[in-house]
């Protein structure tokens, strides 16, 4: 035995002997995790905060959070004998004074819009693929929580330096407090001290971004990935996965190198970038003030959506008994964020009881097998990209060289339309997708192989799909069972025939299980081949094959009997 | 693991092949998609051998080789760029504009290059250097069985029932009366964080009589010497040009029109010379309304772009202002300069509720 087997086998044996931890670690081992390209963006986040902690603690080294103001004779010669606030002179001396100052407060900026753009396409992947489905809806919640803390948290740092730019984003926190019916005054006065700009805002934002949320994201965090890993991980459709296993690679080694590379990739990015991309120079801006402001500020993406928000709504006021209710900033500043979180926070709920699934859900869509869900998801990603753009308005304007107000004028438009195209054409795309799998599935790819029969009949050569294949794209159509069929309540009297709620649960059904039935396919399907929802399944759906050609009576084998209801109400 | 018995139709017979009973120990494991703890494996039986279920080498052994090489190389590199991180630290100095420029180049590019080399070794280590593998862990239902939930309930209405917390409401009420005031303490804690706003949102500082300064140059303004038509300068109320929280309200622009220009709404009789001023502080969320433009005499908030029309009283034309910019009324006093005849006449800024 050699000296490192030794201390190895020596170091477990003592740990066991006070831990207990052999059969635990063991299969802490072999746990597998699953692997799709998908899932690395909520490590992203995840390494991305971990970022956000390690440089935030060595920004803190040198950040004074005071409002104090002070006269600067730093190295920064551009700004000498200019007043400000010490909160302002120490990022200056963090930026030039402190070796790697710069580097670490770059990479903390670049990685605070990495860890939101993270959590963005990760919340975006498991809406698509439906991964939020029962027994994971309690941390699509705690996801919706952290995805509001990190904006918070993001526009709390961005406010810490106390630069023109950032002063100017608290200036516009206090006109959306004080447009709070009722007590919007009182918070605004709370927050601040007393009048803006006051001198304690810095330090007490600077507690609650360095202290208080980091420490609910962290909890959140923790339970986040506690409840991940105890219900294990969900897996992409395909050959052999089922919602009774979990197929991949163990933790150790496999999973444990891969996430670790991935943790120095995420470092390298943002490094990189904040090598090579400046990011707020807060010594161009200059301190704040509340006379000033320069022409073009924009602030951080993620905060991009609420200032077109406010740049797109008209001024609607109303003056109700001596009182001043401000649609104009109440309703912009509220009301988009307020939807989507909202929405998203019901929506698993909703579509549970829509469908009557209350199926447990390991194996996630394809965005094209739920065409409703990702068409809904479109029209929220367009919805939030139209108030995003806004937010960018003048930079447009500027580019394309077009009027300022126009570009709001459309906004104003497609902030209504841009929904209802972007749910529409999503839904059509989809359905499409599937007609093309499911072509694929009965007549093979084709090859482009065209061969001459000695009849003198041309014909296609196509190669059947290969298992692999046939089990990524022969995907039972999820939500294709009766409502309630899921625990047996089928003494429950058939939808529509329940009242008003019912008759609303009974259309929402047919609109969210809209799919093309797999018809003909020799899998247990019914074969029925006649139209469903959008009318055009006839152009496209083939013929049944042979065996099944007969059998459009709705009297499908198993499975075959909720898509007969479905198509017959077509 | 053992409550579902064995998967894959095998019937569970315990005595006879108490672990992992799909293949014979000794015998070559199957190369792919294994059930990993399937049978009761990992159950503790520690007795019974743990069959391999990781191949221990690659399947391409010529590549690994390769890649190996590619990796070490990855890692030195590594190695090198951190030792260069660290000598960019001792060597290069900070303290201006370009030597900070300098230092970040070469402590970002190091420090890049380190990390960088370390995740594409890693990555191809994993891909190519360990052996492909593909395992099964079978999930199982979440939901509990029958009889542990039903062992949770009687456990915790024992619990209920000892705690006599349902038997003795008396306990239970006063807790709960307890808890009441206990909760709503620490919001009255907060209470401090700030003063009333009381009537503070109504006015500004300005005065009658108090000068009106130059922001910037803090020098006071004659009609005389403003004498660039069209220009639109920022003006302090004397005394307060330090001030933050007086001039987050206060603040002013005051423009000059060619005669003739100016028209009601403005109030004719605040005007000199043909010299308006107007609050800075824009009506929608506050921010400085700092854009003037010559041609159209339109005034534009940078941060929503709401637009108001300077010579007719800061009048709305576009955007998400609900109201016109408060007009300063303007004199002069005796040694000529300008001066406020009194604050503004309405609240300036933003819309709140208690806004008169």
């Amino acid at each position: 035995m050699t000296l490192t087997e030794k201390l190895i086998e020596g170091t477990g044996s003592w740990l066991d002997d006070r831990f207990h931890g052999a059969k635990g670690f063991r299969t802490l081992f072999r746990k597998i995790f699953p692997d799709h390209w998908t899932f690395l963006l909520g490590e992203i986040a995840l390494y991305s905060f971990i970022i956000l902690l390690l440089t935030g603690t060595f920004l803190t080294f040198w950040f004074q959070p005071s409002m104090t103001e002070v006269v600067y004779h730093g190295s920064y010669t551009g700004l000498h004998g200019v007043r400000m606030s010490e909160a302002y002179a120490s990022t200056l001396n963090i930026s030039f004074d402190v070796r790697g100052g710069l580097l670490i407060r770059q990479i903390h900026h670049w990685a605070a819009d990495l860890f939101v753009a993270a959590i963005l396409v990760h919340w975006l992947r498991i809406f698509f693929t439906g991964a939020y489905r029962k027994p994971r809806e309690v941390n699509w919640l705690i996801g919706l929580v952290m995805f509001t803390l990190a904006l918070l948290e993001g526009l709390f740092g961005y406010s810490l330096p106390d630069d023109l730019l950032s002063g100017t984003g608290l200036r516009i926190t206090e006109g959306v407090l004080l447009s709070i019916p009722l007590v919007g005054t009182y918070l605004s006065y709370f927050l601040f001290g007393g009048p803006f700009p006051g001198n304690l805002i810095v330090p007490r934002l600077y507690i609650i971004h360095v202290l208080l949320i980091p420490a609910l994201i962290l909890a959140l965090l923790s339970a986040h990935l506690f409840i991940m890993f105890w219900q294990k991980h969900t897996q992409m459709p395909g050959e052999g996965r089922t919602d009774k296993n979990v197929v991949g690679a163990p933790t150790y080694p496999y999973f444990a190198a891969k996430t670790g590379a991935f943790f120095f990739f995420t470092f390298a990015a943002t490094a990189l970038a904040a090598t090579f991309a400046q990011i707020n120079p807060i010594w161009l801006y200059g301190p704040y003030t509340p006379v000033g402001i320069s022409a073009g500020s924009q602030p951080d993406f993620y905060m991009g959506f609420l200032e077109g928000s406010l740049r797109l709504w008209p001024s609607w006021t109303w003056n109700i008994f001596g009182h001043v209710v401000a649609w104009n900033v109440l309703i912009p500043a509220l009301v988009p964020l307020g939807l989507i979180l909202t929405g998203a926070a019901f929506w698993p709920f909703i579509e549970q009881w829509i469908t009557g699934d209350r199926r447990e859900h390991h194996v996630n869509d394809r965005p094209r097998n739920a065409p409703t869900r990702t068409a809904i998801g479109m029209a929220a990603i367009t919805f939030y990209g139209v108030l995003w753009l806004e937010g960018a308005n003048d930079v447009i304007a500027d580019h394309l060289n077009i009027s300022l107000y126009l570009t709001t004028e459309i906004a104003r438009y497609a902030i209504i339309i841009g929904p209802i195209v972007a749910y529409w054409v999503t839904k059509r795309i989809c359905l499409g997708l599937q007609r093309k799998d499911l072509h694929l599935l009965e007549h093979g790819v084709e090859t482009g192989i065209i061969r001459q029969l000695p009849t003198g009949e041309y014909v296609e050569v196509t190669r059947p799909l290969t298992d692999e294949e046939v089990a990524a794209l022969d995907v039972k159509r999820p939500p294709a069972l009766p409502v309630g069929a899921a625990q047996g309540e089928l003494e429950v009297p058939p939808t529509g025939q329940r009242g008003g709620l019912g008759e609303v649960r009974e259309r929402a059904y047919k609109v969210l299980t809209e799919s093309v039935p797999l018809d003909g396919h020799g899998n247990g399907y019914g074969g029925h081949g006649n139209g469903h929802g959008d009318g055009h399944a006839g152009e496209h759906t083939a013929v049944p094959s042979g065996e099944h050609a007969g059998d459009g009576s709705g009297e499908g084998q198993e499975g075959g009997g909720s898509e007969a209801q479905e198509g017959g109400q077509a | 693991m053992s409550d579902t018995g064995a998967p894959g139709g095998r019937p569970d017979e315990p005595a006879e092949a108490p672990a992992g009973p799909q293949r014979v120990i000794g015998t070559p494991a199957p190369a792919q998609a294994r059930t990993l703890l399937g049978d009761g494996a990992g159950d503790g039986d520690g007795a019974q051998p743990v069959p391999r279920e990781l191949p221990a080498d690659p399947q391409n052994l010529k590549q690994a080789k390769t890649a190996e090489r590619i990796v070490s190389w990855l890692f030195i590199l590594s190695a090198l760029a951190s030792i260069g991180f660290i000598a960019a630290y001792i060597g290069l100095e900070v303290g201006s504009v370009d030597a900070v420029l300098r230092s970040n180049l070469a402590l970002g590019l190091s420090m890049s290059v380190a990390f960088l080399a370390l995740a594409v070794g890693a990555v191809i280590w994993v891909r190519y250097i360990m052996p492909d593998v593909e395992l099964t862990e079978q999930r199982h239902v979440l939901r509990s069985s029958p009889e542990d939930r039903k062992a949770f309930k009687e456990t915790f209405d024992e619990g209920a029932d000892a705690s006599q917390f349902v038997k003795r409401p008396m306990l239970r009420r006063t807790l709960i009366a307890a808890s009441v005031p206990l909760a709503i303490a620490p919001i009255v804690l907060l209470r401090d964080m700030g003063p009333l706003p009381g009537k503070s949102l109504d006015h500004t500082v300005w005065r009658p009589g108090m000068r009106l300064l130059r922001y910037g140059g803090n020098t006071p303004i004659t009609p005389g010497e403003f004498s660039s038509p069209g220009g639109m300068i920022t003006v302090v109320p004397e005394g307060f040009q330090d001030d933050p929280n007086a001039l987050a309200a206060a603040t002013a622009i005051i423009i000059k029109f060619q005669p003739g220009v100016l028209a009601p709404p403005t109030v004719l009789n605040w005007t000199v010379d043909n010299i308006v001023c107007y609050s800075k502080i824009c009506t929608h969320v506050g921010c400085p309304a700092a854009l003037y433009e010559q041609t159209t005499h339109h005034i534009l908030c940078p941060c929503h772009q709401s637009t108001f029309d300077a010579p007719r009283g800061a009048t709305v034309l576009f955007g998400p202002a609900p109201r016109p910019l408060p007009q300063l009324p303007l004199t002069t006093d005796t040694e000529g300069f300008l001066v406020a005849q009194s604050d503004f006449h309405e609240p300036v800024g933003p819309s709140y509720w208690e806004r008169p």
